[in-house]
C-alpha cells in the first residue's frame, strides 16, 4: 500500500475485510419521464449503473455536469419523484436488508433510516440548514428523535460533537447566516455525522468552499469518518479532491459507469480513453503543456448516442464502438473499464 | 501615463452595510494600483480568496461599481468621467464582460441570437440583419460554434460550455479590447474547461485582445495568464509574472494559497511510471 497523505489514514486493505457493502448497487436504471402535450421524452439520467460502497471506505464518483451523478445520488437517498423514475436495477442497503433501495420502502420506514443510517453533506451548507433556525434547533430537528437522549443528553452530546470538527458550542446560538462559510460547512458536516450512519453521501462538499478553507473540511471529513466508523460517497467533479479523500473512484459519462478502480491507479493509470482526457487535461502548476478540448459536447441524455456514449468524441472508436455499448470488463485488481478498444481481449 | 489600456491608481472600494445608527463598513478593496500595457496584450489573473476583492476589482474596471476612492483610466479617461450614454456605449464596445454562470447571465426566455444581432447593432454599428448574421456566424466560429447551432436557441438548449463559448462570441462582436472574465471556466463541463482557458490565450495571441481573468484556482491561472496578482482582504499582496510568482510565492498568504492546492499526484507509488 503506499504511504498516507497527510490527513488520510492507511486502512485495513479491502480482502482483508470481505464484510457486505454498504451499498450495493446492480444494474441501476433511473429515467426522467415526461409525457407533455403528446410528447413523450424520456431522459436517461442512470443508465445501468452498478457499483458498490465497501465498508469503511470512501468510495468517489466523479463526471462532468449531466452525466448521471447527482441523479445517482438522489435515487441513492430515496429522492426519487417524479419525473424522475426507478426504471431497473436494485439498490442493496446493508442496513436495510431484503428492500430494493429507499425509493421502494414505506415512508415511515424511510424515516427511521434516513439520517440515522444514511446522511448527506450537500454543497450549499446555506441551504441545508434553515435560515430562520438558530444552529441547535436544526441539531434538534434534524437527530433528537433519532439519538434517544434526554434532551440534556442530547445537548451535551451534540456540543462534545462540534468539538470533534474543532467548532464552539456557542455556534449552536447562532443563526447560519452569522457563520463563515466554512463553519457552515463544518455544522453540515457535524450534523451528518452526530449520529453515526452507516453510509454519508458528500455531494460536491467543498465545492462552495475557500480554496484555503477547502484542506481544512476535506481532513475533517477524513477524520470524523473514521471515528464514526462511516463509509462515504464522495461525489464531486473536482479530481484534486478525489485524489486527497477517495480511496476508489468511479467516473461517469453521459449516465454510465466508464472506469472504477483505485484512486492513485485511476489517477497515475488511466484506461478509459474519457478518463485518460480528463486527466491528461487537468491543469497543474508547473506544466506549461497546452490543453486541448475534447472535440463535441457531453451527448443529450434525451437521445444518447447507440453503443458506446463516448464514440462521437472517441479517439479509439470502432466499428463495434457504433453499435454496442461496452460493459464494464476487469482489468486487474479492483479496476473496471468499459471500452471495447481498451478491454484486454478485444483486438488492439 | 501613456500608453496604458488600464490603469488604477489608489483604488479603493468600501461598502457601507446596516443603517445610519448601526452602520459597518467593510472595505472590499483597498489601495490597489495596476497598469495593462495597450500595446502588448496580455492575460492577467487575479486571485484570492473568495471576499479577497477580486470580483469587486472586476466590477470596478467594467464600470459597474464606482470606487470609493482612487481613479480608473481607461486608455487615459476616467470612468467617472463617463456619464452620456454615448461615452458609455463606447466603453463597453472596449470592455466586454464574461461571467461565471452562463445560465444566469443570458435571460432564458430571450433566443440567443436576439443577444448577437443585438450587440452587432448596438456595438459594433451593423445596420443590416445580414450583415448581423455573418458578423455572428464569425464570431461564433472563434470560439468552435456556428449560427446553425445557435439560430433560434434557448439558453437552456445548450450545455454550460457551449454557452460560455457563446457568451465569448458575443463579446468578441464589438471587437473589445479587454475582456474581464470573472470565473469563466467553474461552471463548465470538465472535458471543456481547458479548450475555453485555451481559447482565451488564443484571443490574445490571434485577436490581441487583453483579458482580466479572476479565478480562485491557481492550477488554472497558471495555465491560462502571463501575470498574476494575489490579493487579500483587498489589497495586493504578490504580483508579477505568473510562472516567477507561482513556483516560488513570497508572501506568507501566497505560499498558503499554494499549499492549499490540492495535488494530483499521490505518494510515489509502485506504478508511478506512466504506461499509457
Amino acid at each position: 500500500m503506499s504511504a498516507p497523505l497527510a490527513g488520510r489514514a492507511t486502512r485495513v486493505a479491502p480482502e482483508m475485510a470481505p464484510r457486505v457493502p454498504v451499498v450495493s448497487v446492480k444494474g441501476l436504471k433511473a429515467y426522467y419521464r415526461t409525457d407533455q402535450y403528446g410528447v413523450q421524452r424520456r431522459v436517461r439520467a442512470v443508465d445501468g449503473v452498478t457499483f458498490e460502497v465497501r465498508p469503511d471506505e470512501i468510495y468517489g464518483l466523479t463526471g462532468e455536469s449531466s452525466s448521471g451523478k447527482t441523479t445517482l445520488v438522489k435515487t441513492l437517498a430515496g429522492a426519487v419523484r417524479p419525473p424522475l423514475q426507478v426504471v431497473g436495477g436494485t439498490i442493496a442497503f446493508s442496513f436495510l436488508p431484503g428492500t430494493q433501495g429507499l425509493h421502494s420502502v414505506p415512508p415511515p420506514e424511510v424515516a427511521r433510516v434516513r439520517w440515522r443510517r444514511l446522511s448527506y453533506i450537500m454543497q450549499g451548507s446555506m441551504s441545508v440548514l434553515n435560515p430562520v433556525r438558530r444552529v441547535r434547533s436544526s441539531f434538534e430537528d434534524f437527530a433528537f428523535r433519532h439519538m434517544g437522549l434526554s434532551r440534556r443528553d442530547f445537548a451535551a452530546a451534540v456540543e462534545s460533537h462540534l468539538a470533534r470538527v474543532k467548532l464552539e458550542p456557542s455556534v449552536l446560538a447562532a443563526y447560519p447566516h452569522e457563520l463563515s462559510g466554512g463553519m457552515r460547512q463544518r455544522v453540515t458536516i457535524a450534523l451528518a455525522t452526530i449520529c453515526r450512519p452507516e453510509l454519508i453521501i458528500a455531494d460536491e462538499p467543498t465545492t462552495a468552499l475557500d480554496v484555503i478553507v477547502q484542506k481544512d473540511v476535506l481532513a475533517m471529513i477524513s477524520h470524523i469518518r473514521q471515528e464514526m466508523g462511516s463509509s462515504v460517497m464522495l461525489v464531486t467533479h473536482d479530481m484534486g479532491v478525489h485524489a486527497y479523500l477517495s480511496d476508489r473512484l468511479g467516473i461517469m459519462y453521459a449516465g454510465r459507469l466508464v472506469e472504477e478502480g483505485r484512486t492513485d491507479e485511476i489517477l497515475g493509470r488511466p484506461r478509459h480513453p474519457y478518463t485518460r482526457h480528463l486527466i491528461a487535461t487537468l491543469p497543474r502548476i508547473g506544466d506549461d503543456a497546452p490543453r486541448r478540448g475534447l472535440e463535441g459536447s457531453p451527448p443529450n441524455l434525451a437521445d444518447p448516442p447507440p453503443g458506446c456514449r463516448f464514440h462521437p468524441r472517441c479517439p479509439l472508436a470502432m466499428e463495434v464502438c457504433h453499435r454496442e455499448a461496452p460493459s464494464l470488463a476487469v482489468h486487474g485488481p479492483d479496476h473496471r473499464v468499459a471500452c471495447f478498444a481498451v478491454t484486454p481481449e478485444a483486438p488492439s | 501615463m501613456s500608453g496604458a489600456l488600464v490603469e488604477l491608481a489608489h483604488v479603493s472600494k468600501t461598502f457601507t452595510r446596516g443603517g445610519l445608527f448601526a452602520a459597518r463598513r467593510v472595505q472590499a478593496v483597498a489601495d490597489v494600483n495596476l497598469r495593462l500595457a495597450a500595446d502588448k496584450p496580455i492575460i492577467l489573473a487575479i486571485t484570492g480568496e473568495s471576499g479577497s476583492g477580486k470580483s469587486t476589482l472586476a466590477r470596478m474596471i467594467l464600470n459597474i461599481v464606482e470606487p470609493s476612492a482612487g481613479a480608473i483610466l481607461f486608455r487615459g479617461r476616467n470612468l467617472r468621467s463617463i456619464r452620456s450614454s454615448a461615452a458609455r456605449g463606447a466603453f463597453m464596445r472596449q470592455v466586454q464582460p464574461i461571467f461565471q454562470n452562463p445560465f444566469e447571465a443570458f435571460n432564458p426566455l430571450k433566443r440567443l441570437d436576439r443577444y448577437l444581432y443585438i450587440t452587432a447593432r448596438r456595438f459594433a454599428g451593423v445596420a443590416d440583419m445580414a450583415t448581423a448574421e455573418q458578423r455572428s456566424n464569425e464570431a461564433l466560429h472563434r470560439v468552435g460554434l456556428s449560427l446553425g447551432e445557435i439560430k433560434e436557441r434557448f439558453p437552456h438548449e445548450l450545455s454550460g460550455g457551449q454557452l460560455q463559448r457563446f457568451a465569448i462570441a458575443r463579446a468578441l462582436l464589438s471587437n473589445p479590447a479587454l475582456i474581464v472574465a470573472d470565473e469563466p471556466v467553474s461552471m463548465v463541463d470538465a472535458s471543456l474547461r481547458m479548450s475555453i482557458a485555451t481559447l482565451f490565450r488564443s484571443l490574445r495571441s490571434e485577436l490581441r485582445i487583453s483579458t482580466i481573468y479572476i479565478t480562485h484556482d491557481l492550477a488554472t491561472a497558471y495555465y491560462v495568464s502571463d501575470e498574476i496578482i494575489i490579493m487579500q482582504k483587498g489589497g495586493i499582496v504578490e504580483s508579477g509574472a505568473t510562472r516567477t510568482v507561482l513556483s516560488a510565492p513570497r508572501h506568507p498568504y501566497s505560499r498558503q494559497l499554494k499549499d492549499a492546492v490540492l495535488s494530483l499526484r499521490r505518494p510515489p507509488g509502485p506504478d508511478s511510471e506512466d504506461s499509457s
